[in-house]
């Protein structure tokens, strides 16, 4: 049958693939250099913005509020609270860590910025927001410039944080 | 009413800064690249981000091959309380006519526009075949110099240029760039040297081709009171327009730019003597291309900044050619000025920006 859409009696084509791979260098900047190299040392480091006072963890150099450099290093605590959190039942290629698993905010004391972590050593079902949490890091031989340094967060046993104290940070 | 690309409401170019252009920086992240240059934009008129209202920017992802860095580098500007705020995905040339627009409306008085680029993070050669077409050209992976040098030989086979005129025009930006202390490449060699670089892609010899360039940089812009307020001798936005032609390469002459001719006829480059022009040609030739099309005579000086073969930061390379054209007039230096920016391979995209003086 005659057909002038198809390429050698092939068909139409319907898909092309265009494979693409860039390589980039990543320059985190003196800000996050100082939060990295923490990690290094299983600290986590923030700066304090010197107008309004608040610690950004990791800081990228600015306070993004006030719009001035942040230049003084915080250590902030190795423990925190959980302000919000998911619970991931869905499968999904490369996925490293067995579901349903714990994704969380966590506030650390002393920051004024929450950032994302995996919560392990408890159900599920017994997640909440409030609750405190401490850093597990992995050994000290193993430690390196990045987030791979903490393991994971755990309940510290502490009684949950107060609404009022975390409230701001949802 | 007045014609498309002419002024309705006089905007001025009350600022400009750009950071110190280098071939890569090491030390800091896009938000520390941007904080100083900001910071300095303000100060020279001793305002700060609570007089702006609009906040325009010009960036690339693709540079760094993260997402929403455009978003983050807000962080540089500090943005609260909560203001009107928007970016454009190509050079900060654009990002200022967008906030120039705004201005002509009248809704605002005064706007931050700034741009940044880390050319250096990955192989700009190939993170620009990403612009092309993605059906037909791009799988080809054609990289930016190779197509350049495309045009190049076309140019040399319509009789319009040599690799002679090259070499002139390189030699000629970067002894200019000699007194441009912001300037990445600069040197003093005649053209007989020049000519004995080797070639990257024939018949482009490695003087012919721009410097890769981390840089950034911002204006205020000012209309009304403010502009009178903030400075002594206002630097007016005269005609703005841009156009730009099919993605289709083969689809055109790459001798030649109509959307430069189209930009420079709407924003009335013709309507004056023009004293200065900073034309954004990445590449040597491109410069006989754009000064064709924008119908400059012998007598205009053209980038005395040394242009972008002397630095050629990626997305901020065409807003700092509206920069120094302002700092011509505001030294008092030029009447009238034309700067130009481009965008996209071989020309394809142009815009111009006539620029006087009070």
């Amino acid at each position: 049958m005659a057909d002038d859409s198809t390429i050698e009696g092939r068909g139409p084509v319907t898909t092309l693939a265009t494979p693409i791979r860039l390589d980039f260098d990543f320059t985190p900047g003196i800000a996050q250099s100082v939060f990295l190299r923490g990690l290094a040392r299983g600290r986590f480091m923030g700066q304090r913005c010197p107008k309004c006072g608040k610690v950004y963890v990791p800081s990228r150099g600015s306070c993004p509020t006030d719009g001035v450099p942040t230049t003084e290093d915080v250590e902030l605590a190795n423990v925190g609270t959980v302000t919000t959190y998911c619970v991931v039942n869905v499968p999904f290629a490369g996925q490293s860590i067995e579901i349903p698993y714990i994704c969380a905010q966590v506030l650390l004391d002393g920051a004024n910025l929450s950032f994302m972590g995996l919560i392990q050593e408890i159900p599920t079902d017994e997640i909440r927001m409030g609750m405190r949490v401490e850093a597990v890091w992995v050994d000290e031989a193993d430690l390196t410039p990045s987030l791979a340094s903490v393991k994971y967060f755990r309940p510290s046993g502490e009684p949950d944080a107060d609404y009022e104290s975390y409230k701001e940070y949802l | 009413m007045s014609p498309a690309g002419r002024t309705v409401r006089p905007v001025s170019i009350a600022s400009f800064a750009q950071m110190q252009n280098v071939r890569r920086d090491d030390e800091h992240n896009e938000v520390e690249m941007l904080m100083p240059v900001v910071a300095e934009v303000f100060g020279t008129i001793g305002i700060t981000k609570d007089d702006v209202d609009f906040i325009c920017s010009g960036s690339t992802d693709y540079l760094i091959g993260g997402p929403f860095s455009f978003v983050m580098a807000l962080d540089a500007v500090g943005v609260w309380p909560p203001r009107a705020e928007s970016h454009v995905e190509m050079d900060g040339a654009w990002a200022l006519y967008e906030a120039w627009t705004l201005l002509q409306e009248g809704e605002v008085d005064a706007a931050l526009v700034y741009s940044f680029g880390r050319s250096s993070l990955g192989d700009l050669r190939e993170i620009l075949t990403l612009q092309l077409d993605p059906y037909y050209l791009a799988p080809l992976w054609p990289d930016t110099v190779s197509l350049a040098a495309l045009q190049a030989r076309a140019l040399i086979d319509s009789g319009k240029s040599s690799e002679a005129e090259f070499a002139a025009i390189a030699a000629r930006s970067r002894k200019d760039a000699l007194a441009n202390p912001k300037a990445q490449v600069a040197g003093d060699r005649s053209v007989d040297e020049l000519l004995r670089d080797e070639y990257v892609v024939s018949p482009l010899r490695r003087h012919a081709l721009p410097p890769i360039t981390d840089g950034a940089a911002a204006v205020v812009l000012a209309a009304g009171d403010k502009a009178r307020q903030w400075s002594d001798k206002p630097v007016w936005i005269t005609g703005f327009d841009h156009r730009m032609e099919t993605h289709s390469l083969g689809a055109r002459d790459l001798t030649s730019s109509p959307s430069t001719a189209k930009a420079a006829e709407v924003a009335g480059v013709h309507d004056g003597p023009v004293d200065v022009a900073e034309i954004h040609a990445p590449y040597a030739h491109q410069e006989v291309i754009v000064r064709e099309a924008l119908g400059l005579d012998d007598s205009v000086r053209i980038n005395p900044s040394g242009g972008p073969l002397a630095a050629n930061p990626m997305m901020s390379a065409g807003l700092i050619r509206i920069g120094e054209a302002a700092e011509r007039i505001r030294s008092g230096q030029a009447g009238r000025a034309v700067a130009h920016a481009t965008s996209g391979p071989c020309l394809q995209q142009n815009l111009v920006c006539v620029l006087e003086g009070a």
